[in-house]
C-alpha cells in the first residue's frame, strides 16, 4: 500500500509494521492497496517525528511500530461530532436512552438497548439487532407495538453472540421470542449462535431473515439478498400482530408474510465515511451515482452517470416492481427513505415520481412513507421499498405503534 | 474404549485436568499472539486483515478468563473460554470458532476421555459446519478441522492408539488440510468474493485452527510428561482392515479388471 495523503494515515496508523522509505514518502505493509485520491489533498509526508525521517531518497526501514506509537500526529480531513472514534456507538446509546429515559433502558455492559418495561407478560417478544449507523434503525423502533429490544454493534459491524443472547433473555417474558435479522452473515450467524445458546436454557426463540434488497444475489456482506429497509416493515407488521398477544408462530408467519411480499432497491450519490476510518468507504466521482448500494458503504451493482430525480426513481423502481411481479390493481405500501444524508425536500421529490410510476403501472398506493428510517451514516441517496399488502397487513400496518422513529395512533 | 487419554489415574482428576486445559489455553494466546501478523498477512489477502488482531484479542481475554476460574474443570474451562471468543473476537469468526466452543463442551460432563475428546472434536466440527455452512473444498476452518477430527475419531476409536499419538496425527492431518486451502478456491466467507483469485491463499481461520491444535499437542504432551510423537496422518495403522461401513463401496475402488 502506498500512502499518500493525511487522510489515508490513519489506516496506516493501525497496522503493527511501518515501512517507511526516503524523505516525502511512507511505504507501509498493509491489508489493500490505496488509490490516489482524486481530490487533490495529496499533503506532504513530512514525518514530524525523527525516528521516521529518512534523509537520503529510496533508503528503506522496517518500523515495528505504529505511526501513533511514533508519534506522529496528522489531522483528519473529517468534520464528523464524535469525541473518539471507539466511543461513538457507546455515547450514542448513552445518548439516546437520556432522550427517552421513561421508553428505554440500556443493559448493563453492554450494547442492547430494551423497552423500560420488558420483559413484556402476555406477549411474544420482537428482537433485533446489527450493526450501528443504519439510525433511527435499531433502537428507534423499541417501543409499544413494535420491537421489545435491539443490541447494537459497532459501525456496520454485527453486535456478538453474546449481545443478541443478552437481549433474548431480557426481552422473553415466557411467550417467546421472534428473532428479526438482517441477511448479513455476521448478523445471522452471531444471531443464530445465540438463539441456539437462549433455546439450551429453554426459551422459545422463532427467526425470520429478511432479504428484501433485489440488486444483489450475494454482495460482499451476504450469501443471497441483502436485509435493508424492508425490515421496518416487518418490525411493524409484527410487532401488532405480537401486541394482539398473538402466538409466537403467528407472529412469525406475518412476518414471514412481510418478506414474502417486500422488495427495496436502493442509490448513492456519495459514498459514506465512517468514524473509524474517516475516508469514504468507496470513491465515487462528483458526476456519478452508484445503483443497487447496499447500507454499509459497499459498492452497489451499477455505476452510473448522473441522472436527475427521476430517472433515478425510474430505475429503482422498476427494478423493484419487475422483482415483486405484482397484479394489476395491488394494493401497496412505499418507502421512500433516505440514506442519511439527503435532504427531505429531495426525498418528497423522488415520492412524487413513484406514485406517478405507480399509478401507471396501474398499482394502488394505500400509504406512503418518506423519511429516513433505515440509514447508512453519511450517505446521500435514497432507497424505495415497495409492499404488496393485503386486509391483514394493511390492519397490521396501520395499527397503533409508539416509538421514537415510527408513531401510528388509531 | 482405551482410557489412556486420562490425565491422571485417580479421582482429584478434574482439577488436574482443569489445570491443564488451562495451560493450553495459555499456550494457544501465546501462540495467536506471536502469529498474529502472520495471520493478519493471510488475511489482507483475501479479507479485511482483521484476524490476527481478532484472534489475538480474543485469545488473550479467553486465557484471562480461563486463568480467574475458581475451581476449573475441563468442561467450565471449554465454556469459558467459547464466551469469551464469542463475545471478544465478533465478526463471524467469534461464532465459528467461540460458539462451538461453548456447544462443544457439553461433552465433557465426565471429563476428558479418548472417547469424550472424539465427541468433542465432532461436535465442534459440526457445529463450525453447521453456523458457517460450509463444507470440505470451501477454502474455510473446515478444510482444517475435517481432517484432524476424522484423523483423530479414526486413531482412537479403530487404532486405538493412544491418545497422544493420535491427537498427533491429527495436527499432521490439519497441517495438510491447511496446505489443502492453497490451491483450491473459496466458496464461503469474504475470500469467496474473490472467486478464481482466491486460489493460491491460504486461508486465514484454517491456520488459526492448526495453531490451536498445535499447542493443545504440546500441551498433551507436557501433561503426560511425553515427548510429542511423530505422526503421519497419511500411514494406515491398520492396512488390512477396512472399516465396517465402507465396506460395500470397496467394489467401486477397486481398479478396472480389463486395464487396456
Amino acid at each position: 500500500m502506498i500512502v499518500d495523503s493525511w487522510e489515508r494515515l490513519r489506516d496506516v496508523s493501525r497496522h503493527t509494521s511501518t515501512r517507511v522509505s526516503g524523505p516525502g514518502e511512507f511505504r507501509a505493509t498493509g491489508p489493500s492497496e490505496f488509490r490516489l485520491p482524486e481530490r487533490g489533498a495529496s499533503a506532504p509526508f513530512t514525518p514530524v517525528s525523527s525516528a521516521i525521517t529518512l534523509a537520503a531518497p529510496g533508503e528503506e526501514r522496517e518500523l515495528p511500530l505504529s505511526l501513533t506509537d511514533l508519534g506522529v500526529s496528522y489531522t483528519l480531513i473529517m468534520k464528523k461530532l464524535i469525541n473518539d472514534p471507539d466511543d461513538v456507538v457507546d455515547e450514542m446509546l448513552d445518548g439516546m436512552t437520556a432522550a427517552y429515559p421513561d421508553r428505554f433502558r440500556r443493559l448493563p455492559d453492554t450494547q442492547v438497548v430494551v423497552r423500560d418495561d420488558a420483559p413484556v407478560e402476555g406477549k411474544v417478544a420482537l428482537v433485533t439487532g446489527g450493526g450501528s449507523g443504519h439510525e433511527p434503525t435499531h433502537a428507534g423502533y423499541v417501543g409499544d407495538g413494535m420491537l421489545d429490544g435491539a443490541a447494537a454493534g459497532d459501525v456496520f459491524s454485527s453486535p456478538t453472540a453474546d449481545e443478541f443472547e443478552a437481549l433474548i433473555d431480557a426481552c422473553d417474558a415466557g411467550d417467546g421470542v421472534l428473532a428479526i435479522i438482517k441477511n448479513y452473515e455476521g448478523d445471522v450467524m452471531n444471531f443464530e449462535t445465540a438463539i441456539e445458546l437462549a433455546e439450551m436454557e429453554g426459551v422459545e426463540v422463532e427467526s425470520v431473515v429478511v432479504n428484501d434488497d433485489v440488486a444483489v444475489e450475494d454482495s460482499l456482506y451476504t450469501s443471497g439478498r441483502r436485509g435493508v429497509c424492508g425490515t421496518i416493515l416487518v418490525h411493524k407488521a409484527a410487532g401488532a400482530k405480537a401486541a394482539e398477544g398473538a402466538d409466537l408462530s403467528e407472529v412469525k408467519r406475518v412476518a414471514e408474510k412481510v418478506i414474502d411480499n417486500v422488495g427495496t432497491m436502493g442509490t448513492a450519490l456519495t459514498s459514506c465515511v465512517t468514524p473509524e476510518k474517516g475516508e469514504p468507504t468507496f470513491d465515487l466521482g462528483d458526476d456519478e451515482i452508484e445503483l443497487g448500494i447496499g447500507i454499509h458503504g459497499e459498492p452497489g451493482t451499477e455505476r452510473t452517470e448522473l441522472m436527475n430525480a427521476d430517472e433515478i426513481t425510474d430505475a429503482l423502481t422498476e427494478a423493484v416492481l419487475d422483482d415483486l411481479d405484482l397484479d394489476e390493481g395491488q394494493e401497496v405500501l412505499t418507502i421512500v427513505n433516505g440514506m442519511g444524508g439527503t435532504p427531505q425536500m429531495e426525498l418528497f421529490v423522488v415520492n412524487r415520481r413513484l406514485q406517478e410510476l405507480l399509478g401507471e403501472r396501474d398499482l394502488e398506493t394505500w400509504d406512503a412513507w418518506v423519511g429516513d428510517y433505515m440509514t447508512s451514516l453519511d450517505m446521500a441517496g435514497a432507497s424505495i421499498t415497495v409492499c404488496a399488502v393485503d386486509e391483514e397487513l394493511k390492519e397490521l400496518l396501520a395499527a397503533p405503534a409508539d416509538t421514537p422513529a415510527l408513531t401510528r395512533t388509531q | 474404549m482405551s482410557r489412556e487419554g486420562r490425565t491422571d489415574g485417580g479421582t482429584a482428576d478434574e482439577a488436574t485436568e482443569g489445570a491443564a486445559v488451562v495451560a493450553a489455553v495459555e499456550a494457544v494466546a501465546d501462540r495467536i499472539e506471536d502469529e498474529r501478523d502472520h495471520l493478519t498477512e493471510l488475511d489482507s489477502a483475501i479479507g479485511d486483515a482483521d484476524h490476527g488482531g481478532n484472534m489475538a484479542r480474543g485469545w488473550a481475554a479467553a486465557a484471562d478468563a480461563a486463568r480467574d476460574l475458581d475451581d476449573p474443570d475441563p468442561q467450565s474451562v471449554c465454556r469459558t473460554v467459547g464466551k469469551t471468543l464469542m463475545a471478544e473476537v465478533g465478526g463471524a469468526s467469534g461464532p465459528l470458532f467461540g460458539g462451538s466452543f461453548v456447544f462443544a463442551s457439553a461433552e465433557l460432563d465426565d471429563g476428558v476421555t479418548a472417547e469424550s475428546a472424539v465427541a468433542f472434536a465432532e461436535t465442534y466440527l459440526q457445529k463450525v459446519e453447521d453456523r458457517g455452512d460450509a463444507r470440505v473444498g470451501d477454502q474455510t476452518v473446515v478444510d482444517a478441522l475435517t481432517p484432524a477430527v476424522h484423523t483423530f475419531k479414526k486413531s482412537i476409536e479403530t487404532d486405538e492408539l493412544p491418545p497422544l499419538e493420535a491427537l498427533a496425527k491429527a495436527v499432521d492431518a490439519a497441517e495438510r488440510g491447511v496446505a489443502f486451502t492453497v490451491p483450491i478456491r473459496a466458496k464461503k466467507g469474504r475470500a469467496s468474493y474473490l472467486g478464481w483469485r482466491s486460489v493460491g491463499h491460504q486461508d486465514p481461520g484454517a491456520t488459526s485452527a492448526l495453531y490451536i491444535l498445535e499447542e493443545l499437542l504440546a500441551t498433551a504432551a507436557d501433561a503426560l510428561d511425553s515427548e510429542v510423537p511423530d505422526a503421519d496422518a497419511t500411514s494406515p495403522t491398520i492396512p488390512d482392515e477396512e472399516p465396517d461401513d465402507a465396506a460395500g463401496d470397496g467394489e467401486g475402488d477397486a481398479p478396472p479388471e480389463d486395464g487396456d
